[in-house]
């Protein structure tokens, strides 16, 4: 099929010419409408711009769009255009686009701030951001107290399913995890202790590892993944139908109702969990040693009970009840704040996953910094 | 007929959003038992003004009044047992999605009352037969149509028996028939229960429908510009905004050059 090709004459009486000839589509690298400009601009004589369209075999806003620019040319160089020669559906649509004047003030402005603005801006809503976050965990400790005193209410089927989805139903992935992460941390240590013929306090490292820190980060991240996410994207999509609304308007409070069974749930399961990573995390140390290092089974189970004390056992408990709240807090609070469109629910799960992680580090350090001050 | 008695008074409302000012200095009176239509183009506040009206937003300026109680500088124990004499249906139904629909309907019931599960169900029940929806107890909203979870929402937001309906847009996104029939509907509704009816909408069948006093706010001049019964506002209102909006811009009415446009608020 032939271009679109663009031919302009000029005639005796000062009329530019421009003969449109082809398939004027977008599809189609179309001529530039520079082109009539340079013809205008070069030759002060003319006085009007016509049109001839008779070899035209088709056309779409590819047409349209050059046609705009050349009346805006037209009218900048004060060209009368004659725009009989178009056909009438781009004569109609010409008039359409140019019916509605611009809006003043409408166009958003393109510069940037300042650099020092943008920094006090984003430094505002950080603190804005911290208000927030503040603010949610008042409200929540306040629901908390609600619940101790029996006002506050939320069904007992859907703390329920809420357990049943972050346990059970967590069960394969954080098996897998933790049983690699012990086999990663015994085949690393192994390689050192090796050099000893320390084998054996390999199960001293992957006990002690997994109890008190290993396997409860790792079930943390996997939760902040699996189910801070699905908070976040759950209430976040409850915000956008409104739903958060009607139980506002309905007088039931939407921390009390979404909320409390959530971080119930969290706080239940995440020790659970955290024991069964522990164990699961021994597990993939055991098969190393085993398999890798020719120790035996008895050796190695003995080996492991002289290491791993309860206190170990307990932090780990601990920081996986700690993760839990986090994991809610991140996960629920990022819901709620959560916009009203489509794109919001994308930036909410995604945040919620964000926070979740970093404050389970930050969480991690600090208990492992307290513990080290108590000698624990 | 006997006297009005005004329901809710609205004074000197600003609503904004931050320091973006949406609308201001409205004041209107909805009188119990009206049909109360908030109008006006798209964008122009509508549905925050409803937000404002039922608790879910704090005006910038202005006082709400429900009867001689002033909504919004009221202790917040008192403003939530006035909130619960409140049904509101939302544009998109917002049923809660993890309960079937006897459940959303129950849940208020449940919150408020002592009566028994077997009670409350059969409430629940009841109203879901009065939209029309006998018969889907145990769906969950994901399963039936829009329309149903428009009707759905109505049956919730009647779930209390409240004293004032708001409903938003409740026709957007209807066929002609089913928008006739949830018109039908409301005014039936406000009809044999008393209750007052506040509807956001700009539907003029709709409007023309049921309403019988409204409020017409304008996203230019950034106030209401309007006010009274639709029809009247058809035949005597002369700001070319309302007159345009009111007939689908068949009148065709503009400003002669120098004039400016006259508000028109109809007793």
């Amino acid at each position: 099929m032939a271009q679109g090709e663009l031919q302009i004459h000029k005639t005796p009486d000062g009329t530019l010419q421009v003969a449109l000839s082809g398939e004027w589509k977008l599809a189609n690298s179309l001529p530039s409408p520079d082109l009539v400009r340079n013809e205008i601009e070069a030759s002060p004589r003319i006085s009007r711009v016509s049109f001839e369209t008779g070899n035209l075999t088709g056309w779409d806003s590819g047409l349209l769009s050059f046609l705009v620019k050349v009346v805006g040319q037209c009218s900048g160089c004060d060209v009368p255009m004659d725009r009989e020669g178009l056909p009438s559906g781009v004569n109609r649509l010409l008039d359409l686009a140019t019916a509605v004047p611009e809006r003043k003030g409408a166009r958003r402005g393109t510069e940037r701030a300042p650099f020092l603005a943008r920094i006090g801006e984003s430094a505002v809503s950080f603190w804005h951001s911290v208000l927030e976050m503040l603010t949610f965990i008042g409200e929540t400790c306040v629901a908390f107290v609600r619940l101790f005193t029996g006002k506050s209410r939320f069904r007992g089927s859907d703390l329920m399913l809420v357990i049943q989805e972050c346990s059970a139903e967590a069960l394969p992935i954080v098996s897998l995890i933790s049983l690699l992460v012990g086999l990663i941390l015994a085949f690393v240590g192994a390689i050192q202790l090796k050099l000893f013929g320390a084998q054996i306090f390999v199960a001293d490292l992957v006990g002690i590892g997994m109890t008190r820190a290993m396997g409860a980060i790792m079930t943390g991240i996997i939760m902040s993944g699996r189910t801070g996410a699905s908070f976040a994207a759950t209430i976040g999509t409850m915000q956008v139908n409104e739903e958060i609304d009607a139980l506002q308007t309905t007088g039931v409070s939407p921390i009390d109702f979404l909320v409390l069974p959530r971080m119930i749930a969290l706080c239940i399961i995440m020790p659970l969990l955290t024991v069964y990573a522990d164990f699961m995390g021994i597990m993939g140390g055991l098969i190393v040693g085993v398999f890798g290092l020719d120790l035996n089974i008895v050796e190695y189970y003995n080996e492991t009970k002289k290491a791993v004390s309860l206190t170990n056992f307990w932090i780990g408990i601990f920081s996986g009840f700690v993760y839990g709240i986090l994991i809610a807090i991140s996960g629920c609070m990022r819901g709620m704040q959560c916009g009203r469109s489509a794109s919001a629910v994308g930036d909410a799960t995604t945040s919620a996953v964000v926070t979740g992680i970093v404050s389970i580090v930050v969480a991690t350090a600090i208990i492992t910094v307290i513990c080290n001050i108590l000698g624990i | 007929m006997n006297t009005p008695e005004a329901h809710i008074i609205v004074r000197d409302l600003t609503m904004a959003y931050g320091s973006y000012v949406l609308q201001r200095d409205l004041t209107f009176t909805v009188n119990r038992g009206d049909v109360f239509i908030i109008m006006g183009g798209s964008g122009c506040g509508k549905s925050t003004l409803m937000r404002h009206l039922c608790g879910l937003k704090a005006p910038a300026k202005g006082q709400v009044f429900y009867g001689s109680m002033n909504f919004w500088e009221a202790e917040p124990d008192e403003r939530d047992r006035m909130m619960r004499r409140l049904g509101i249906m939302y544009q998109s139904g917002a049923l809660w999605s993890s309960l079937t629909l006897v459940e959303n309907i129950a849940l208020p019931i449940e919150l408020y009352t002592s009566l028994n599960a077997g009670q409350i169900r059969e409430i629940a029940s009841l109203k879901l037969a009065l939209v029309g929806l006998a018969g889907f107890e145990d769906y969950y909203p994901s399963e039936i149509s829009g329309g149903m979870k428009k009707r759905a929402g109505i049956a919730r937001a009647m779930a209390l028996d409240p004293e004032i309906l708001f409903f938003d847009e409740p026709s957007a996104g209807l066929d002609p028939v089913s928008a006739r029939l949830l018109d039908d509907l409301i005014l039936e509704l406000s009809e044999s229960l008393g209750t007052t009816v506040v509807v956001v909408t700009h539907e003029l069948s709709s409007i023309f429908a049921i309403g019988n006093n409204s409020v017409f706010i304008d996203a230019t001049e950034k106030t209401m510009i309007a006010t009274g019964h639709p029809r009247r506002l058809l035949e005597e209102c002369g700001h070319p905004t309302v007159r345009n909006f009111l007939t689908r811009g068949e009148a065709r009415a503009e400003l002669k050059p120098g004039e400016t446009p006259v508000p028109c608020f109809l007793a």
